[in-house]
């Protein structure tokens, strides 16, 4: 018989205080599990896997034209180029050329036709990566050139949708705006977002004996990557393994986008039977991988005296690009979060999925919540200039109540609901009401320079909108030297989901964090994963691993009770020991009993979120098992005679629950913050008139630098506030609403842009604010306070 | 004669790279040659700083070490000549992380991880440069990586960490060794690599330089190649015959005279900054916004001017100042105005087998001024829409002399000829301003671009001189919003 590991006897006989949980356990503020990794170097990212001999490096080649029919496709330059080994069209795809993720409409490789600039038509291994990047630009492509749908305009006025149009409704919002005593409308257009993610979209296909494929990938979602490969590849769903073992960022941008190179590179490796890499160039990611969806966003509101709004409708036009992705759910999203954390009333909202000659957009960090809640941040700045209020009292006069006033525009009642405490709470700690005054002085002082000022809350619905998608797995093994190896179905992709996980199982069994180990997701391990999205990993994937090391730990008590004849009162873990009645082991010790008399020490876990279900057909339900919440109040000051701006101070105040991990919340909630803010200011998308990403690098896409943070940048977590739901440990999801809480930039950009009129007016300002729009919207102020002068003249 | 290899220590390790392809980066050289995969490929063209990597290099008397974080995506293998290349891997001892690793894992400055290597090895040359930074000096050092997870205050208080180990880290104990080994280096022959039908060749003294232009006018000069890489990079081209000025003595020279400042072409920027800074504190401040610590580096006034960017912020700087040129041909040398540089887009006086051999700038003198204002989207690493310079001399409030040169306004960085006589022995007035303002419609017409519409050129170029005018006023309002605390 083999030996086990040596174990160290514990020569304690009393366990340690059963607080201390050493290194690991919830609440910690534990560093990222792969921090050692990150600074040294040692982390491995895909294209940092040691070449596999025989490796070859797959590129694309692309559509020059917006949309267009394919009349002749001449590759004999490409195959004959230096390096090359194999070139593929849409016709060498053995199974389905359809890899849409939940609608079709994506081919893998264009079939006939070509719907956006940078299409992918065929595809290239060639024995380097440059040589492959080369071949594919010799290709000669005939176009028969179809009039492209490059406006959100022009596709309405075609009708040209990826989905049909939806609308939400509560009441009978014509009428209550038409009673009201005040009516406004407006419009805005909310430009979209590259993710850029540090590394770019990257997969490795190395085929396997059966005729199989092992997949790496740098994906959110392996499983679909899985399905997606098992279906280009006509072979089934178990000869295809993908492997995550961390990204280099996602942001929503490796949720289905991850699929489209890991399908092309199998492709390949599949045809030359040899392993091939797909990497793509920054400005290929930038041209063929969809983006946060631009929108178009209208609304009419009918409010009382006091700015409480009696009646609204609204209507979110996105910019889906050419096929229909994730745009469903993600319009879905932004007419749910239409209302954001304002109650309605009588409310309509529609949204419509408007088909563009453009890349196809897709997910990004909040997946339509922002572009929604703007509409409604515009309608509070609106309300508040036209009754000459501070904005934050019409926010404030608006917020849903506790016990009345709760019941959002798709019929889920809201609970819990300290939101107006929370911006209470914010509203005296960043000294709003006397910075108020002090900016107001400000401006009547300065003519150059104005400062603005704003609080913006957020309310964020957690769970996926698609119900299915809403339950995890996990497998926790335990190794007879006391060490834990645990895997679940989230991906990392920095947002520390692996560290929390890790000490949720920690917490589990009284053990420090570095006891478990995690690897990389396959879908080998943990089967029929969904996507790493909606902020919902650790609600998801900490439950799941919860369970199986629960289901280990009964195991043990169990055997402990029988073996050493106590009841399970009698038995606890706690710091790295396990206490039996007067005895106490060291976990392995005890392990190692367990192991020895036989007891299963693997267990895999599940998880599904109970409370949730949403009928579309009515447009009702209760979509959200819980609403995350946060507020920012941000000061910015501009320059009235260039538009550019600075952000001097920001204040959060986040309600994370109880935190998991405190260190690596304040992380979400800072990331998300700057990135929201990118998406608001710097980050400008523009096409040409032919439907060309011009902004298709970084030296032209600006996302925030470093001196793009704020001068002061005051953020906090609220306080003993454990979510009412029975989530893990009673923590609440921060992925994505604290990107939102950048809101309050642009609506600061606003509030010092009306002071150039004395807040007469509210302004109209686009998104993404650059110094040009900034300047614009200041022009028009002027204008509209020198028209008003003269109108009081003419009066006079 | 010439070594026909490139030398250089991978930290302490000497490595002689031999018929290698002299269009390879620094960077793949580390990835697919050094196996070496710390550091990571973000964008291939200077823009991010994953790739930061830092080379160690003797200063001018060859008795100490410059650590300059440089982007290894844009930087060519043969520049590595004579350096000591450090990446991420090389800082960690055994099992234990280097001081500046291990702030960032203190402060939690890492999430995905993949931007990381390139900001510890900028924040690594940051404090080998300066042990206790402050914050100014950590935002301008790191102002060239980009990080898309954490917000940047992790980073900021890691690198704000200092640590008395980090000056008794394995590098200032191999010190002494570093510098014998580099200046071994230094005493061979000048570099030279070729593989296939591409050159690489690095002159050591101006008339091996002249020389080797006269027999091959054709070559590419190259200095810091923050631009000319990204030909390679980006386009897939692939340079034949590559001359490196960054090992031409006379190239590397800076002095001050009387009246003037000379500065040879090949001088980075990191290093005759200060100097010009003195002299006009906006343009110091302008060109710390001007690319990154990593391009300017590397990046030099040379290249910068032979490059005939329409949007480079220095040339309609230079201007502005009334700078002057000389350009060398074989062993002619020639002086010009700056301004004459420049004929039309990309198109430049340098004849075939020419070079720029140094720029000269004139001191500043009372009763004048350098105003200098950069206009774009993000206030670090980005290229200006409008770059405005205006060099005014007043004597009793009458402008006498004025020289006032835009960038980002036209084809190639110019005059504003209309706006200047408008002012010009004028006195100095709103009224007067205005005229100019009006001018300058007569002077440009610009362009619309992904970075800023015609409109909004011609409307900020004309607001920066109402500004400008109104900086002369009062000198103590705050009128930018960049310089705001």
């Amino acid at each position: 018989m083999r030996s086990l590991i040596a174990t160290q006897h514990s020569n304690d006989t009393q366990p340690k205080s059963a607080k201390s949980v050493g290194l690991g356990g919830i609440g910690r503020p534990s560093k990222h599990e792969s921090a050692d990794k990150h600074v040294s170097g040692e982390a491995r990212y895909i294209d940092d896997n040691a070449n596999i001999q025989g490796q070859l490096h797959a590129a694309v080649g692309q559509s020059t034209i917006a949309h267009g029919k394919i009349k002749h496709l001449d590759l004999s330059a490409v195959k004959a180029a230096e390096g090359v080994v194999e070139v593929i069209t849409v016709a060498d795809v053995p199974g389905h050329h359809d890899i849409g993720p939940v609608f079709p409409g994506d081919p893998v490789l264009a079939v006939d036709k070509v719907d956006y600039v940078g299409q992918p038509i065929f595809a290239v291994a060639a024995t380097s990566h440059d040589l492959a990047r080369r071949a594919v630009k010799l290709a000669k492509v005939d176009y028969q050139v179809l009039e492209p749908i490059l406006s959100v305009k022009a596709a309405l006025a075609k009708q040209s949708f990826v989905r049909p149009p939806f609308t939400m409704q509560r009441g009978d919002a014509d009428s209550a705006i038409a009673n009201a005593q005040h009516q406004l409308s407006g419009q805005i257009a909310i430009g979209g977002q590259e993710h850029f993610y540090l590394e770019g979209q990257v997969s490795s296909a190395v085929p396997t004996e059966d005729g199989g494929m092992t997949i790496f990938s740098s994906s959110q979602h392996p499983s679909e990557v899985q399905k997606l490969v098992a279906e280009v590849l006509n072979i089934s769903l178990n000869k295809v393994v993908v492997d995550t073992r961390r990204m280099g960022g996602g942001f929503g941008g490796k949720e289905t986008q991850a699929a489209p190179w890991a399908c092309i590179a199998a492709l390949l490796a599949n045809k030359t039977q040899r392993p091939v890499k797909f990497k793509l160039s920054r400005v290929d990611d930038f041209t063929m991988t969809g983006k946060r969806h631009p929108f178009e966003n209208s609304y009419q509101v009918g409010f009382d005296d006091q700015g409480q709004i009696k009646g609204i409708k609204i209507v979110v036009n996105g910019n889906c690009g050419y096929s229909a992705d994730l745009s469903d759910a993600i319009v879905d999203r932004a007419m749910f979060h239409s209302d954001n954390a304002y109650y309605l009333d009588q409310a309509s909202v529609t949204g419509n999925r408007c088909k563009l000659n453009t890349v196809s957009h897709t997910a990004f960090r909040g997946f339509g919540g922002p572009q929604g809640m703007m509409t409604i941040e515009m309608v509070m700045d609106d309300i508040a200039r036209f009754l000459g209020q501070d904005p934050l009292a019409i926010r404030k006069i608006n917020l849903y109540g506790q016990n009345q006033r709760n019941m959002t525009h798709y019929h889920q009642q809201v609970e819990h609901n300290k939101l107006a405490a929370l911006i209470d709470n914010l509203e005296v700690s960043a000294d709003y009401q006397a910075r108020r005054v002090a900016i107001t002085a400000f401006n009547t002082e300065n003519t150059l320079l104005k400062k603005g000022l704003a609080l913006t809350p957020v309310k964020f619905g957690i769970s996926f909108t698609v119900q299915h998608l809403n339950q995890a797995g996990a497998l926790v093994h335990i190794y007879t030297d006391g060490t834990i190896h645990l895997n679940h179905g989230g991906t990392e992709m920095g947002q520390g989901l692996f560290t929390k996980v890790a000490q949720i199982v920690a917490e589990e069994f009284q053990l420090d964090v570095d006891r478990v180990g995690v690897s990389a997701t396959r879908t080998d391990k943990v089967p029929n994963t969904s996507p790493t999205a909606a902020s919902s990993g650790t609600d998801l994937n900490g439950k799941a691993a919860q369970a199986a090391a629960k289901t280990i730990k009964a195991r043990l008590i169990s055997f402990a009770c029988q073996h050493y004849q106590v009841t399970e009162a009698e038995v606890s873990f706690c710091n790295n020991q396990v206490k039996i009645a007067q005895q106490c082991f060291s976990f392995a010790e005890f392990v190692q009993q367990a192991y020895m008399a036989r007891v299963s020490l693997s267990a895999t876990g599940f998880y599904k979120t109970p409370k949730i279900h949403f009928d579309r057909s009515t447009a009702k339900g209760r979509p959200f098992f819980y609403y995350s919440t946060g507020a920012a109040v941000s000061e910015v000051i501009i320059d009235t005679l260039t538009g550019e701006y600075k952000v001097l101070r920001v204040d959060i105040l986040h309600d994370v629950g109880q935190s998991l991990n405190p260190a690596l919340d304040i992380g979400q909630i800072e990331g998300g913050f700057i990135q929201g803010m990118g998406w608001l200011t710097s980050e400008e998308l523009v096409w040409d008139q032919q439907g060309r990403l011009l902004s298709n690098n970084p030296a032209t896409y600006k996302i925030p630098a470093i001196n793009d943070l704020p001068l002061e940048f005051n953020v906090a977590l609220v306080p003993d506030d454990p979510n009412q739901e029975q989530t893990i440990y009673h923590s609440k999801a921060v992925g994505e609403p604290p990107l939102m809480l950048a809101i309050s930039v642009w609506s600061a950009l606003k509030d010092a842009i009306a002071s150039v009129a004395d807040y007469q007016f509210s302004p109209a300002l686009d998104t993404p604010a650059t110094p040009e729009r900034v300047l614009w919207a200041v022009a028009a102020m002027q204008e509209k306070a020198q028209a008003a002068r003269e109108d009081k003249k003419l009066g006079a | 004669m010439t070594l026909k290899a490139v030398r250089f220590l991978l930290n302490n390790d000497p490595v002689t790279l031999e018929n290698l392809e002299p269009n390879l980066t620094v960077l793949q050289y580390l990835r697919e040659q050094a196996f070496s995969t710390g550091t990571k490929e973000g964008c291939a063209s200077g823009d991010c700083g994953a790739c930061t990597v830092v080379v160690a290099q003797l200063n001018k008397d060859k008795t100490a070490l410059n650590y300059k974080a440089i982007n290894a995506c844009i930087s060519f293998v043969g520049t590595l000549h004579g350096k000591q290349l450090l990446s991420v891997e090389h800082l960690k001892q055994g099992a234990t992380l280097h001081p500046v690793q291990q702030a960032f894992v203190d402060h939690h400055g890492s999430q995905c991880g993949f931007c990381t290597p390139g900001f510890v090895m900028s924040t690594f040359a940051l404090h080998k440069q300066t042990p206790t930074p402050n914050r100014e000096q950590v935002l301008t050092a790191l102002a060239g990586n980009l990080c898309r997870c954490t917000g940047y205050r992790s980073i900021v208080d890691a690198a704000l960490t200092t640590s008395e180990l980090i000056e008794s880290d394995s590098f200032t104990q191999q010190y002494q060794q570093t510098v014998a080994q580099l200046r071994a280096i230094h005493d061979l022959p000048g570099a030279e690599l070729t593989h296939k039908q591409h050159q690489y060749y690095a002159p050591k003294n101006i008339s091996q330089l002249a020389e080797k232009l006269m027999a091959n006018p054709q070559a590419t000069l190259v200095a810091g190649a923050t631009d000319l890489a990204l030909s390679v990079t980006q386009n897939l081209a692939r340079i034949e015959d590559l001359v490196y000025l960054g090992d031409v003595a006379q190239l590397q020279e800076i002095e001050e005279a009387a009246g003037y400042i000379r500065i040879g072409a090949a001088v980075p920027y990191s290093e005759f900054t200060p100097l010009l800074a003195a002299q006009y504190p906006e343009l110091g401040e302008m060109i710390t916004r001007l690319g990154s610590r990593q391009i300017r580096n590397v990046g030099t006034l040379g290249g910068n001017i032979a490059n005939a960017s329409p949007i480079g912020d220095m040339a309609p700087t230079l201007i502005a100042l009334g700078a002057k040129i000389s350009l060398q041909l074989g062993d002619v040398e020639r002086k010009i105005a700056l301004e004459d540089f420049f004929l039309g887009y990309k198109k430049t006086a340098l004849k075939a087998g020419e070079f720029i051999k140094n720029i000269y700038l004139p001191k500043a003198q009372s009763g004048q001024t350098l105003k200098v204002y950069k206009i774009s989207k993000r206030i670090d690493d980005d290229i200006s829409a409008v770059l405005a310079a205006f060099f005014i001399e007043l004597k009793d409030n009458q402008v006498t002399q004025l020289r006032i040169a835009f960038g980002g306004m036209a084809a190639t960085p110019k005059r504003a000829l209309a706006c200047e006589a408008a002012l010009l022995n004028k006195t100095f007035t709103l009224d007067n301003i205005s005229a100019a303002q009006q001018a300058l419609s007569h002077d440009f017409q610009p362009l619309s671009d992904v970075r800023a519409s015609d409109n909004y050129r011609m409307q900020v170029a004309q607001n920066l001189l109402k500004k400008c005018y109104l900086e002369y006023q009062n000198s103590n309002i705050a009128t930018r919003v960049v310089n705001y605390a």
